[in-house]
């Protein structure tokens, strides 16, 4: 299996660790909200098709990555960085180069 | 007398072996049923047994979506042990074994169960400690273990590498003797059978396809052979149990599927008379009677609901298999495969009522789920035959997870992939 890495391109799965279920929402520090707590650690929705999961390219650049799969046909449909501020900060240095 | 003996076997040769009936029939489904189960694996075949066998509920019938046998009990790697530490486990896998030891018998079905003992090989001290105490912990519960010195080792399994120079020199080892391995298949087809001759009708190539439902209580399936009404309707779908409940309309529950791939080599004379695990990584192995090694390790690490595994984990635990026996090197490796383990949160099982009433519910096997089948199904039937749990099965509920009692044998939290 090839995941492509936003920053690395194209490289073998074994570059990458799993981090596992992406479509868990964490709720706030200080929330007091034990079925929020109970759902985020341990329920899953698991599905047999398109997955939505975090990967880490521990093997190249570090970066997190959300990934959709297909967990049937392993297919990956998309790749993005995990972080919602990551694109700004690789503009930033887009603008530094130039 | 016994369908299968040593007297029908030579009254049958003489007779040219044409009164043999198949082991079970191919009936079409029937409008309603008592009790229907989901699922036509080991462990729905042996619920299905045990509801007939020791609670007279006959009128059942096994849904099969595939054919019989054709997934996770045909796919294992057939060990059978009890060599838990925490008491919910050891207590149930220890049911699980007694029942094994007299399986054929109960069955007039060889299962081919094989005593040959278990052995969890230790490579540091500290590790070895950890296995007294857990050898100890079985003791105490009445399970047999004993703890084996390096020499020991050595006598036992003479092709393993015991030097103080291997990769990870071994130490010594935690051995349970009663432990050992039965023929999968036979498992599937003596339970079948042993529920078909007693009534159940077991239905393959019926796919759930919905469920059915009286104002909240679930009253049945629809299914790609219509429509099946039951007053209990147990699930037991191992991989497929998030599909299958979201059928009912349940989205989430505390277990993600893994594919756990298993592989053999050509057959060599005998090599190894035990089941032996590796301490310093995830791999096992022992020898079928046909002669070829079958043997193990770990998930592949992502969720897959695909019955076929990837190469990075083939190669380790190649490299695994080598760095205790340097010897196998040349031989050569007939057949991989790869099977859908439901993981659970906690790493152990749930056999419950619910969560839905009229609705009874069996899985978060992991990989483990082979030698539990004789215990899963007796407890399972039990549960639904009383609609409440035996004392074994009674920690192994749904709601474990979010009132604070996981039975987490590993201690790895809910990370379901290293289970």
């Amino acid at each position: 299996m090839l995941i492509t890495c936003p920053y690395c391109g194209p490289r073998d799965v074994i570059e990458f660790t799993y981090q596992g279920d992406g479509n868990r929402e964490r709720p706030q520090s200080a929330s007091q909200d034990l079925d929020a707590w109970n759902a985020y650690v341990y329920d899953r929705l698991n599905p047999a098709g398109d997955h939505n999961e975090i990967w880490q390219h521990s093997g190249g650049c570090r970066a997190h990555l959300r990934v959709v799969r297909n967990t049937l046909t392993h297919e990956i449909s998309s790749v993005a960085f995990a972080r919602g501020d990551h694109k700004s900060v690789a503009r930033h240095k887009t603008e530094g180069k130039s | 007398m016994a369908e299968y003996s040593a007297f029908s076997l030579l009254k049958n040769a003489l007779t040219g072996n044409k009164d043999w009936k198949p082991a079970w029939r191919k009936p079409d489904p029937k409008a309603s049923y008592d009790v229907i189960v989901i699922g036509g694996g080991g462990h729905g075949l042996s619920t299905a047994y045990y509801l007939a066998k020791e609670h007279g509920i006959t009128n059942v019938a096994v849904l099969e979506k595939g054919w019989l046998g054709s997934g996770n009990v045909g796919r294992n790697t057939t060990a059978v042990r009890s060599n838990y530490l925490l008491p919910a486990n050891t207590r149930f896998y220890e049911h699980s074994m007694k029942l094994w030891e007299n399986l054929s018998h109960d069955l007039n079905y060889n299962v081919m169960f094989s005593q040959r003992g278990c052995l969890n090989l230790a490579h540091t001290p500290a590790q070895l400690d950890d296995f007294a105490r857990r050898g100890n912990a079985m003791r105490h519960l009445g399970v047999d273990a004993e703890l084996m010195t390096t020499a020991e080792i050595a006598r036992l399994v003479p092709a393993l590498d015991v030097s103080a120079t291997a990769r990870f020199p071994i130490v010594g080892g935690l051995m349970q003797r009663r432990a050992g391995t039965a023929r999968h298949d036979a498992v599937a087809w003596g339970y079948a059978r042993g529920a078909d001759r007693r009534g159940v009708d077991i239905i393959e190539n019926c796919e759930v396809t919905g469920f059915l439902r009286d104002g909240d209580r679930i009253s049945g399936v629809s299914t790609s052979r219509g429509e099946i009404r039951a007053r209990k309707v147990a699930v037991a779908v191992a991989g497929s149990t998030g599909q299958v409940m979201r059928l009912a309309g349940i989205d989430t529950m505390p277990i993600e599927s893994h594919v756990l791939q298993a592989f053999v080599t050509e057959s060599l004379k005998p090599f190894i008379n035990t089941v032996l695990t590796f301490g310093m990584g995830h791999f096992y192995m022992s020898q079928s009677d046909k002669g070829g090694l079958v043997y193990g390790g770990d998930l592949d690490g992502y969720n897959s609901y695909a019955q076929r595994g990837s190469l990075p984990v083939v190669d380790e635990v190649m490299s695994e298999m080598l760095a205790l026996f340097p010897g196998l090197a040349r031989v050569r490796m007939l057949r991989s495969w790869g099977g859908v383990c439901d993981m659970s949160m906690d790493g152990s099982p749930i056999i419950t009522i619910g969560p839905l009433p009229g609705m009874y519910l069996n899985c978060g096997w992991c990989y483990g789920g082979f030698k539990a089948t004789p215990a899963s199904g007796w407890c399972f039937a039990w549960t639904i035959a009383k609609d409440e749990p035996h004392d074994i099965n009674a920690p192994f509920t749904l709601d474990r997870f979010h009132r604070g009692l996981v039975i987490d044998d590993k201690g790895q939290g809910a990370t379901p992939r290293l289970h």
